[in-house]
């Protein structure tokens, strides 16, 4: 047994989808990296806009407007107290993780010159490789990588060696998709500020599992998207200080951003409006502060205990079977556990495991710097939530058993 | 044997097996009887896009027949690389571009069909049908 307050059978009454079969057996949904599932709780606030109070926010004096600015405005206090954040208006609703770092990216064209440099970590999913390197295109800035060691864990005797008054921006992720390492953030921000640099920390992957408390952590951007945390896709939140806010430039131009519009000029509205371009996602973010709510209701330190040893249980279960490597042993992870088995293709383990009715993530993981750092094809990745059970590691366990063997 | 009618062999194969474990095993077994690309052949362009896993495939000419030899680095994959070379290999290019893959559906492998599926089995056909277009303009 796992020793947990959590009442794990309950918990799991309120995902519909965890009741399905998949191939003719009970769906083991070991994806959450890649997608969450949605509780009942959130599905139901999707259902209740749609169905009595759909309108566009913001402008409307009639009732519907207002009835959804509110509860859309509440949502975006929600993340803002979530996250402990200062203002709620430095929360800016985007699509999701890509489209923040997006945003900062393209904000950052007119701030860089030819030889700055930019340092991102060698663990990046590509979401928060390519925009930068885009900007560097645009701008004559030089990507620089802080590598990575054998175990997954950033080089930080290296990273601070990195740093010089060139350095103006450094990206990491606050815990890696592919690995599940957990980055030591904050010394990469203190560190970063010492030179004057920003910093953007990707939190896409750690929402789910870890609480960051964004004031202490004195961090510039913070970017979560909320199909990972148990809310809908399409949604997400930047976090930005307000100084950086007031100073980057508006990413999209349309309606909702403007204070005054004529054919000679624009001024635009204040935060967080500035950024926030045409309709919104509104039921997303609706949905979003209700997933906040579910897993706050929940309690993301007890979610973290469980997952941590359900990850541990995983790992030793795992390790029980011949050949098997996993891929990212940093002293601090969570919630993934990458692996291969020698002399088979990771995708013909996952493609057996899924007639089984289990769901793992095959392939690169979009991080193809780690796979090529390893030189390997790729991983199977088995990500867990706090929805996860040790009898479902079992399964997990029985069925990489019989792939194994079908395939070698 | 016609394209049709080597289909229908494989159609008749695959309906010996009641669950997919043995479809899948079975599936394993052709992919060691895949007819092997040559090492030098094994080159990026001959790499088709859209897959997972890497899968090369080589055409060339056998007087007015197009001959397929093809590898891949994951086993079910050149499972499935080697029932298409099975079914469009040593056959003339026009036969080839018009023969339908109907058959994919009916040995169970249907879900590999799906977009969202990254073995790129959808790819595959396309390469080989591509090879079969290029050699035909050739002939003429």
């Amino acid at each position: 047994m796992i020793e947990t307050t959590l009442d794990i059978q309950a918990i799991r009454k309120d995902f519909p989808i965890l009741q399905r079969e998949v191939n003719g057996k009970p769906l083991v949904y070991l994806d959450n990296a890649a997608t969450s599932q949605t509780p009942q709780q959130v599905i139901d606030c999707i259902v209740d806009y749609y169905q009595n109070y759909n309108a566009n926010i913001h402008r409307g004096v009639h009732t519907l407007s207002q009835e959804a600015t509110d509860v859309y405005e509440t949502a975006r206090q929600k993340i803002q107290k979530h996250f402990n954040i200062a203002h709620s208006y430095e929360v800016i609703f985007t699509s999701g993780t890509t489209d923040s770092i997006n945003l900062v990216a393209n904000g950052f064209t007119s701030f860089l010159k030819e030889g700055d440099e930019i340092l991102v970590s060698a663990m990046e999913h590509h979401s928060n490789i390519v925009p930068w390197q885009m900007l560097c295109e645009r701008t004559g800035a030089v990507l620089k990588v802080i590598p990575m060691n054998l175990d997954g864990e950033l080089v930080m005797e290296e990273y601070h060696k990195l740093l010089s008054e060139m350095t103006k921006l450094v990206f990491c992720n606050h815990v890696s998709n592919a690995l599940g390492t957990i980055n030591p953030i904050k010394e990469i921000i203190d560190a970063a500020h010492k030179v004057g640099a920003a910093v953007l920390i990707d939190g896409a992957q750690a929402a789910a599992h870890i609480k960051a408390d964004l004031q202490a952590l004195d961090v510039d951007f913070y970017t979560v998207s909320a199909h990972k945390m148990c809310g809908p896709t399409g949604v997400g939140m930047l976090y930005g200080k307000e100084e950086w806010l007031k100073k980057l430039p508006p990413y999209q131009g349309g309606g909702e951003m403007i204070a005054e519009v004529t054919f000679e000029k624009t001024t635009y509205a204040d935060l967080p409006h500035k950024f926030e371009a045409g309709t919104p996602n509104i039921c997303g973010g609706i949905a979003f502060g209700a997933a906040l709510d579910y897993m706050n209701n929940i309690g993301l330190d007890a979610i973290t205990q469980y997952e941590d040893e359900l990850v541990e249980y995983a790992t030793e279960q795992l390790l029980t079977i011949d050949g098997l490597k996993i891929y990212g042993t940093a002293a601090h992870k969570t919630s993934v556990i990458s692996f291969n088995i020698e002399g088979v293709h990771p995708y013909d383990i996952g493609t057996i495991v899924d007639k089984l009715g289990i769901a793992v993530r095959t392939g690169h993981h979009c991080a193809q710097p780690i796979m090529d750092f390893y030189k390997i094809p790729g991983t199977v990745r088995a990500s867990f939530s706090f929805y996860n059970t040790k009898e479902e590691v079992d399964r997990l366990v029985e069925g990489v058993k019989r792939a194994r063997n079908m395939l070698l | 044997m016609t394209i049709k009618e080597i289909q229908e062999e494989i159609i008749d194969e695959f309906s010996m097996f009641d669950d997919w474990m043995q479809r899948y095993e079975y599936m394993i077994e052709l992919g060691k009887s895949l007819p092997l690309i040559e090492e030098q052949y094994k080159t990026d362009d001959n790499l088709i896009k859209g897959c997972q896993s890497k899968v090369w495939v080589h055409a060339e000419l056998d007087g007015d027949k197009l001959i397929f030899t093809a590898d891949s680095d994951a086993i079910i994959t050149k499972g499935i690389i080697a029932i298409l070379v099975r079914a469009f290999s040593n056959q003339k290019p026009q036969d080839i571009i018009d023969a339908d893959t109907q058959f994919i559906d009916e040995i169970g492998l249907k879900e590999h069909l799906s977009p969202t599926r990254a073995n790129g089995l959808v790819s595959m056909i396309k390469q080989l049908k591509l090879y079969a277009v290029a050699y035909q303009t050739q002939l003429k």
